[in-house]
């Protein structure tokens, strides 16, 4: 008896390190993710004015990034630019994951016609590039900033309306739903107390992995040149305005914006990933 | 299998229908006026005669549901109208572009394909060591790496500061086209497909890694182990048979991907393919030009998807329905 409680004991300690350190790591991505999102909205319109003492300087001390041909701070622009991205990303991700739950159940539960038209109409918004979509859609509404968040909240749910729709699909046919459905409770009883509950992690899951698609986008979009004006900082519209500026050298202009993006959207990454360790029932008692 | 195939086709046109009506129609609902778009820096030139001339030229005065049925009639002729800023007709253009962009894609297909494939099955022979650790690693920061942005980079290191890569541009500047060889060709390509290559590598590579650790743990592998095959010969003998189909479908299956890549690695290095007139297209209001590009793009995806469905029932005959199987013998 003593070895085999201390097997336990070691192991459930074992457990509740990864349990924390998954933990932890959750803990400071968000952390680090509000910060930005702070930093951004408390900076507003300050360093972005045009100094034209401070044109084109290398990082430095008092510019850890750099100043533009304009004499803005690469810093400011960079925040401003990832905090707008973190807002487009939240309503992408939001209203994709809304939509997908909606169209997800109504395909798993609402019978045999609707499953059928749901995924035709996933089939159809996979059915072209995403980027040619986007594209298409920034036209219709005229080029503007709107076109380009339209675009990027509207097209992120057909992956995970297949997802979600696949584990209705495999819950339905579980022994306690067949139960519950015996002993008489109706469908919506069952789709908010059985399969709500089930889908909960896998939504909030996906719900943080859409971030990394949607920022991708909104930035792809805006670097071809949709939507956002050039004095707005989207990390798209800094990158695409540095090109004209590479041949001349100034490469902390094309650098340090991308790898803060690279860095935002790995960070997104790996907190979705971590969630799931944890909200997974499969792996969250390892 | 000729049931199958009927059936692919039969959903490839109702999807190519509703994605070109759609797309008509909400590109009619746009508020950018294609002959202001058309016109362009021009407009303090153009009367208000010529500009119901060039409306009525291209069709637009009339009314919404005939110029549908006009288009609709057209585009069953083969007919995609005519491009407003290239002034040719838009399968032409589609045509030319798009071979230019096959060049790029075809050879950051296979670049990336062999080299990912590679990568996988190092790291899954490898699973849990450093190695698999920083091939995984790699892979995923790769993955969440903005294609514009190493692209941009890798102009920045090799065309300016190494100057061993034009910085754009399809063809040399200022050479007439009969006089640009193939090699110059190929040395515009090389920057831009590289670069689409390396982002390409990171799915191909971690789905190819995940497949062959679900392979190494399977009974068979345990117990060709046990008959003392060693590491490299359960590869070539178990490994690779089993992961080779799925990794293929998947690459294939990436075609949706790889023509957005194209679009970003086009604009960012100047090279004149299908994706460049697509943006151009979008920016500059050419609506014929982009319901083509919309048309050919959802062609060239469900292309990819194709492939892959056939390969899986080609090689797979666990996939085929039984009475279909018997068919075949």
């Amino acid at each position: 008896m003593p070895v085999s409680s201390a097997k336990t004991l070691l192991l459930s300690c074992r457990s509740f390190n990864r349990r924390q350190r998954t933990l932890m790591v959750v803990a400071l991505t968000t952390v680090c993710l509000l910060a930005l999102l702070c930093g951004g909205l408390l900076l507003g319109e300050e360093g972005l004015s045009t100094n034209l003492t401070n044109r084109n300087m290398p990082p430095s001390l008092s510019y850890p990034l750099g100043t533009d041909w304009l004499g803005r701070n690469m810093l400011a622009r960079t925040v401003q630019g990832l905090s707008l991205s973190f807002a487009v990303g939240l309503a992408a991700a939001s209203t994709s994951a809304f939509i997908a739950l909606v169209l997800g159940l109504t395909a798993a539960l609402g019978g045999k016609r609707l499953d059928a038209a749901i995924t035709w109409l996933v089939d159809l918004f996979l059915a072209v590039p995403h980027l040619v979509l986007l594209i298409l859609i920034a036209f219709i509404f005229g080029g503007g900033i709107t076109g380009v968040i339209t675009g990027v909240t509207l097209t992120h749910w057909p992956a995970l309306t297949r997802l979600l729709r696949a584990e209705v699909l495999q819950l339905r046919s579980a022994e306690f739903v067949l139960v519950s459905r015996h002993l008489g409770r109706s469908r919506w009883w069952v789709a908010t107390r059985h399969l709500l509950p089930h889908l909960k992690p896998q939504l909030l899951v996906g719900l943080i992995l859409l971030f990394p698609h949607a920022i991708l986008h909104e930035a792809a979009i805006t670097f071809l040149g949709f939507g956002l004006s050039p004095h707005r900082p989207a990390i798209g519209v800094i990158l695409s305005e540095s090109m004209q500026y590479l041949s001349a050298g100034s490469w902390w202009l094309a650098f340090f914006p991308g790898l803060a993006l690279l860095i935002m959207v790995r960070t997104f990454d790996v907190l979705g990933d971590n969630l799931r360790l944890l909200l997974d029932p499969h792996s969250a008692q390892e | 299998m000729l049931l199958f195939l009927l059936g692919r086709i039969l959903r490839l046109l109702t999807l190519l229908v509703a994605v070109s009506v759609l797309s008509f129609l909400l590109l009619e609902l746009s508020p950018i006026d294609p002959v202001r778009a058309y016109v362009g820096a021009d407009m303090l030139k153009v009367g208000p005669e010529q500009w119901a001339k060039i409306a009525e030229y291209w069709g637009l005065d009339q009314p919404l549901p005939e110029r549908f049925a006009r288009w609709g009639m057209a585009i069953l002729r083969g007919d995609f109208g005519v491009s407003m800023i290239f002034r040719r007709p838009v399968l032409a253009v589609i045509g030319e572009r798009f071979l230019a962009s096959l060049a790029l894609m075809l050879t950051a297909w296979v670049f990336s394909g062999v080299f990912g494939f590679a990568l996988g099955v190092l790291a899954g022979m490898k699973q849990g060591t450093w190695t698999d650790r920083l091939i995984k690693w790699y892979c995923l920061t790769l993955a969440s790496t903005p294609l514009f942005w190493l692209a941009l980079l890798m102009l920045l290191t090799f065309a300016v500061w190494l100057s061993w890569f034009p910085i754009g541009l399809g063809v040399p500047a200022g050479v007439p086209t009969y006089e640009v060889t193939l090699s110059d060709r190929l040395y515009h390509l090389l920057l831009p497909a590289l670069t689409l290559s390396i982002t390409g590598v990171a799915g191909v590579a971690l789905h190819t890694r995940q497949k062959l650790v679900e392979v190494l743990q399977s009974d068979y592998v345990l117990f060709a182990r046990a008959r003392g095959e060693s590491g490299l010969q359960v590869l070539l003998r178990h490994g690779l048979r089993n992961i080779a189909l799925p990794v293929t479908t998947l690459q294939f299956a990436s075609f949706s991907e790889l023509f957005g890549g194209s679009i970003l690695a086009e604009q960012v290095f100047s090279y004149p393919g299908l994706g460049q007139a697509a943006v151009q297209a979008g920016l500059r209001g050419d609506v014929p030009l982009l319901l083509g590009v919309v048309a050919f793009s959802a062609l060239f995806v469900f292309a990819g998807n194709l492939a892959a469905e056939l390969l899986y029932w080609l090689i797979d005959p666990r996939l085929r329905p039984k009475g279909d199987a018997c068919e075949q013998r």
